[in-house]
């Protein structure tokens, strides 16, 4: 993608900055200025809060390039409290310690690196639940 | 008014305080048995590891929206959002304007990166301090963030570790910590440096510690204690730069602190030396655990050097606030141990 292409995402990616909806009310991530659910104009912004839990997953092994850096890794579905379900990495688990159902918040780490010289690329993943306070 | 503190127009605070630490953690002995065979004493227990997909920015971040979350305000409502660190992902395009964003705090923001190897956090504070004590602006973040790298071998290997604090300033009324009082104290020592371009730093060895380290934080130190007419005893904790476990017991057994000022604060034990983030994310822990009326000491101290000196007292507004984001020690716990080998990986010293 050009550089323009992830200027364009920054706010979905960083903020997880999607829609809602003016007429239903439905949550909408991507955003996409069509309202899925009735079909009407959607173009109110909404910032999510990054809360959910993991509805399917699998433990990637054989990559792109761009993430063979990162192998192996975890894509999950994750349906987010507001509603909408999401395609994200999970980081900060070992693959074997993820259970659909689980509990997961959002974070802001790097997705990939456009070479030693490009860009570095930022965005959501989603981690375990951390508890509040230390032992 | 004297000429050694920095003092505001207005009273200021810290309204909210969030840190990170990232989950991995590799032994020093570990470290030891690639270099030494094991043999001899190691600096810390052990030290905190950035995963892959981490750096100064992803730090920043965390801490930041910690911070906010602590301080219950709209990250809109910043004027400022300050990254001091030595470790900025590039070496050109801010890791400001990637946090400012992260947090929504643009596009109406100051953004800037700090830089004062490991005081380049503290440095920011005092730059918010004067932000918001002129009236400028209402809100400021400050942040100490690194991921810190030592030469394979290098005796800093064991030590240079990954986290981070973030800090937001504020009018004193809405505060959690009052800033009774700072200042700074800076010559050119040249006891650790990275030229530009060089992957690991080099440093003087033992020109280090007198000149450099001891040198300024009991200067800052004293001349603070000397502004406020205070004593150590006068403060439940003390925090300093904390580049091993040695330093700051030392330090703080020169000025007249006690084992018990400083326990709270003193987590290179366990996550090693943060660089930026080193004495700022011991304040966290501190501010995790304080009670109102409480008084802190605070003193980085950065190589090349220089020291911010801080006075903290503790308002009743600490006790709604504090557990409204993670608290550092559960960063702490959140451990997983690696071997040199991940370590390795991690750190970028073995690529596919
Ligand atoms: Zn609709």
């Amino acid at each position: 993608m050009r550089v323009a292409g992830h200027w364009r995402l920054r706010k979905q990616r960083l903020t997880l900055q999607g829609e809602i909806c003016p007429v239903c009310g439905a949550h909408i991530f991507p955003p996409r200025d069509v309202c899925p659910e009735c079909g009407q104009p959607a173009s109110t912004p909404y910032t999510f809060k990054g809360r959910g839990e993991v509805y399917s997953f699998s433990t990637v092994y054989e990559t792109p390039d761009h993430f063979t850096k990162y192998k192996p890794y975890t894509v999950a579905l994750v349906k987010l409290e507001e509603g909408p379900i999401i395609t994200a990495q999970l980081t900060d688990v070992d693959p074997d310690e993820v259970e659909i159902g689980m509990p997961v918040e959002m974070v802001t780490r790097r997705l990939t690196e456009e070479g030693d010289e490009g860009l570095i690329l930022y965005g959501y993943k989603f981690r375990p639940v951390m508890e509040r306070v230390g032992r | 008014m004297s000429t050694r503190l920095l003092t505001p127009t207005r009273s200021v605070g810290i309204i909210g305080y969030g840190a990170y630490v990232p989950r991995y953690r590799i032994p020093a002995r570990e470290i030891a048995r690639m270099w030494t065979g094991g043999k001899g004493g190691t600096p810390v227990r052990e030290k905190a590891v950035p995963g892959l997909d981490e750096d100064t920015a992803t730090i920043a971040i965390e801490a930041a929206r910690n911070a906010l979350a602590r301080a219950g305000i709209h990250a809109e409502h910043l004027r400022a959002v300050w990254v001091g660190s030595e470790s900025h992902p590039y070496a050109v395009k801010p890791t400001s304007t990637i946090v400012a964003e992260a947090i929504g705090a643009t596009p109406y923001v100051q953004a800037g990166d700090w830089e004062f190897a490991c005081k380049a956090g503290t440095e920011a504070m005092q730059a918010a301090i004067g932000f918001v004590g002129s009236g400028m602006a209402n809100y400021a973040m400050a942040i100490g963030a690194d991921t810190a790298q030592g030469r394979p071998g290098d005796a800093l290997e064991y030590t240079a570790a990954a986290g981070g604090a973030a800090f937001i300033i504020g009018p004193a009324e809405h505060a959690l910590a009052v800033i009774q009082g700072s200042l700074s104290y800076v010559t050119d020592t040249p006891d650790f440096w990275r030229r530009a371009g060089a992957d690991y730093p080099s440093h003087g060895q033992r020109f280090t510690g007198e000149p450099a380290y001891f040198h300024h934080i009991t200067s800052a130190a004293q001349a603070l204690m000397e502004e406020m007419g205070t004593r150590p005893s006068d403060y439940r904790y003390a925090v300093f730069h904390q580049p091993n476990l040695k330093f700051p017991q030392r330090v703080a057994k020169m000025l007249g602190f006690t084992p018990e000022q400083i326990e709270t604060g003193l987590l290179v034990g366990d996550i090693g030396n943060t660089y930026s983030g080193s004495a700022i994310v011991g304040l966290t822990a501190i501010l995790d655990e304080a009670q109102p009326g409480d008084r802190i000491f605070v003193v980085s101290f950065g190589s090349g050097a220089g020291s911010d000196a801080f006075d903290l007292r503790v308002t009743d507004k600490i006790v709604e606030r504090r557990d409204k984001a993670p608290r550092t020690r559960a960063y702490i716990a959140r451990r997983v141990e690696i071997d040199y080998g991940m370590y390795a990986r991690l750190r970028g010293k073995l690529v596919r």
